[in-house]
């Protein structure tokens, strides 16, 4: 068959997999206002100046105000405007939890395929190296990367992505297991296919949901990761995320009851969270034939 | 047999490191349109002998050559993959066997893309469908393996492999998970194919009253080796081998035979007992009668080959051979 054929059968199958995401309500929600902060990322810089909340042009701001007109979402305690710093820092936390988590899936997704596919000597060696990061402690060696590599978002991709790919691996070691000894499987053997068939159309596509799923919970996660590595002092000190506007308001805005200065990024984290696993639970209903409501 | 379909020559299939032989030197000929029945207890190993052949169990000794070319380890690439495509096989359970992700239109298509099969691939699937009797084959096409029952599911396999235009096709079971209301036509659909396309078929069957509807020969296998093979007639008809007759002695419609109900232990193959494999539980060991014989000593002790007793009809039993003689 030739390559044209396939591809039209592709973008077919696609476009037919987007007719049913759409008649998803709930689903479509979640992409809109996922979007949205997607948007909302990109447009920050088109808006206003990264320079605009820097502290040493906000010593005319009043400190700690509420919303105002001026202020949409008010001011932090050294009178930056926390809207900015909201849209500002959505930036950083969608660009660490998306980079972090392709990182994180593709290296387990890899290994987990290529041990439990081959098994043998294979399996044997990717998993004792998976063993190896596995209990390699978290904190630790994200401390000495950070120390070790430049500061940056970069460096904080490459440590959550590098730790977290572990547990990925194992689990789609054991799902690719199961797959393989489907008697499906022992069919398209008997019709003749090679290897590349076998784990293209047969192992790949029954993974996927667990991928996908697996998705939906990595990006949390790594968004909380990036958190976590800023209020430890490994996060990029020049950038503003959701994470340290989180982590700077727990010590004093709390308390002080300026509920602007931690609602806002902590409804942003909750929104993009649930958004995706609203999403990522949607996608694999319409991936999996048998979840299709009749 | 002049020009046969298969030729599977000292076939051993090893599980376990090589400690178990599922399939202890097997040989077996299959001719042109020619329907083989394959007979035994539950892990007598028929189901692995066929699965060897196909490829999915690799050789430990032995060769099998499909229209004079050898399929499995000796065979390579797209040599290899020629030959696939003249033996295609059929599963026990229809559900297990389609990926249930793959409409049926895939699951048709799937052998064809493979061999990188030439004309109109819409066509020849819709062609194969209505072959194997699902009917307009437009109805089918767009739907998921669970929303067919199991016979239309075995039906879609059964396309999948005819499409293919296999010279043998190895039928594991094909009706056991079956409605029997709905068996009698998948044979018939099966016999369909033999008269039609000339294809030759393999079939592995606990159930003798199968082997009787559709078979032109019958082997019967016993912990992996078969222990007797004929016409299906002769065979079941005039059963030679003890564990043949006590095949055929519990099924209702073969009242001439005394009934005999095995005793024993189910055959281990990681346990064969040394001399006949079967002398263990043989009612004519049993029952005194090798004894009488004189050949007693040598079903204990005489491990054997099959031997013929007819034309076509071969017989693994020192007691028959000593009858004979």
């Amino acid at each position: 068959m030739s390559a044209a054929v396939a591809w039209a059968r592709r973008r077919a199958s696609a476009a037919d997999a987007w007719r049913r995401l759409r008649r998803d309500r709930l689903a479509m929600t979640a992409l809109i206002v996922l979007v949205a902060f997607v948007v909302m990322a990109l447009i920050a810089p088109l808006v206003s100046d990264r320079a605009d909340f820097d502290a040493i042009n906000t010593g005319g701001n009043p400190t700690n105000s509420s919303p105002s007109g001026q202020f949409v979402l008010g001011t932090d305690g050294l009178g930056r405007s926390m809207a900015l710093q909201v849209m500002w820092g959505a930036r950083i936390s969608l660009l660490v939890g998306f980079s972090a988590t392709v990182l994180m899936i593709v290296l387990g997704v890899v290994v987990g395929l290529a041990a439990g596919f081959f098994g043998g000597w294979i399996d044997a060696v990717l998993m004792r190296i998976t063993d190896w990061f596995m209990v390699i402690p978290f904190l630790p060696l994200a401390i000495v990367l950070a120390s070790v590599l430049e500061r940056g978002v970069g460096t904080i991709v490459l440590v959550i992505g590098i730790t977290s790919w572990p547990s990925t691996a194992r689990l789609i070691r054991s799902q690719v297991l199961s797959i393989r000894e489907r008697l499906y499987v022992d069919r398209a053997r008997a019709l003749g296919a090679g290897k590349g068939h076998i784990i293209g159309r047969h192992i790949l596509p029954n993974v996927t949901p667990l991928i996908l799923a697996n998705t939906t919970l990595a990006v949390p996660i790594a968004i909380l990761t990036e958190t976590t590595l800023s209020f430890l002092g490994l996060g990029d000190p020049t950038q503003v995320s959701w994470g340290g506007l989180l982590e700077r308001a727990g010590t004093t805005a709390v308390k002080a009851g300026y509920w602007w200065e931690y609602l806002p990024p902590g409804v942003g984290i909750v929104l993009v969270v649930l958004a995706f696993t609203i999403i990522g639970r949607a996608v694999e209903e319409v991936l999996d034939p048998r979840l299709r409501a009749r | 047999m002049a020009d046969p379909v298969l030729r599977a020559q000292h076939v051993q299939v090893r599980f376990d490191a090589g400690r178990v032989r599922a399939v202890d030197t097997v040989s077996l000929e299959v001719g042109r349109g020619e329907v083989v029945a394959l007979v035994g207890e539950s892990g007598c190993g028929k189901t692995t002998l066929i699965r060897s052949v196909v490829g999915l169990e690799p050789l430990a000794a032995g060769s099998v050559e499909v229209e004079g070319r050898p399929i499995g380890s000796s065979g390579k690439g797209r040599a290899l993959r020629a030959v696939r495509r003249r033996v295609q096989m059929i599963f026990q359970d229809p559900t297990g066997a389609l990926n249930p992700r793959h409409s049926i239109y895939e699951a048709v298509a799937e052998g064809l893309r493979i061999h990188k099969v030439k004309g109109d691939e819409a066509a020849l699937v819709s062609d194969a469908l209505a072959a194997a009797g699902l009917r307009p084959p437009e109805r089918y096409l767009r739907r998921f393996p669970h929303e067919l029952s199991g016979g239309q599911k075995q039906r879609v396999l059964i396309a999948a492999a005819m499409a293919l235009q296999p010279a043998l096709l190895l039928a594991d079971e094909p009706v056991a998970s079956l409605d029997a209301s709905i068996r009698g036509e998948i044979l018939a659909l099966m016999r369909s194919y033999v008269e039609r396309d000339g294809v030759s078929i393999v079939a592995v069957t606990h159930d003798l009253g199968l082997a009787w509807n559709i078979a032109d020969r019958v082997a019967v296998m016993y912990l992996g080796r078969i222990v007797e093979v004929g016409p299906a007639e002769a065979v079941l008809r005039s059963p030679q081998h003890p564990y043949t007759r006590a095949l055929l002695s519990v099924v209702p419609e073969t009242g001439h035979l005394e009934q005999q109900i095995l005793t024993g232990e189910t055959p281990d193959p990681s346990k064969v007992p040394s001399g006949c494999r079967f002398h263990p539980r043989c009612p004519v060991v049993a029952s005194g009668e090798a004894a009488r014989l004189g050949i007693e000593d040598r079903c204990r002790g005489v491990d054997l080959e099959l031997e013929v007793v007819a034309e076509g009809h071969e017989v693994a039993c020192h007691a028959v051979s000593v009858r004979s003689t």
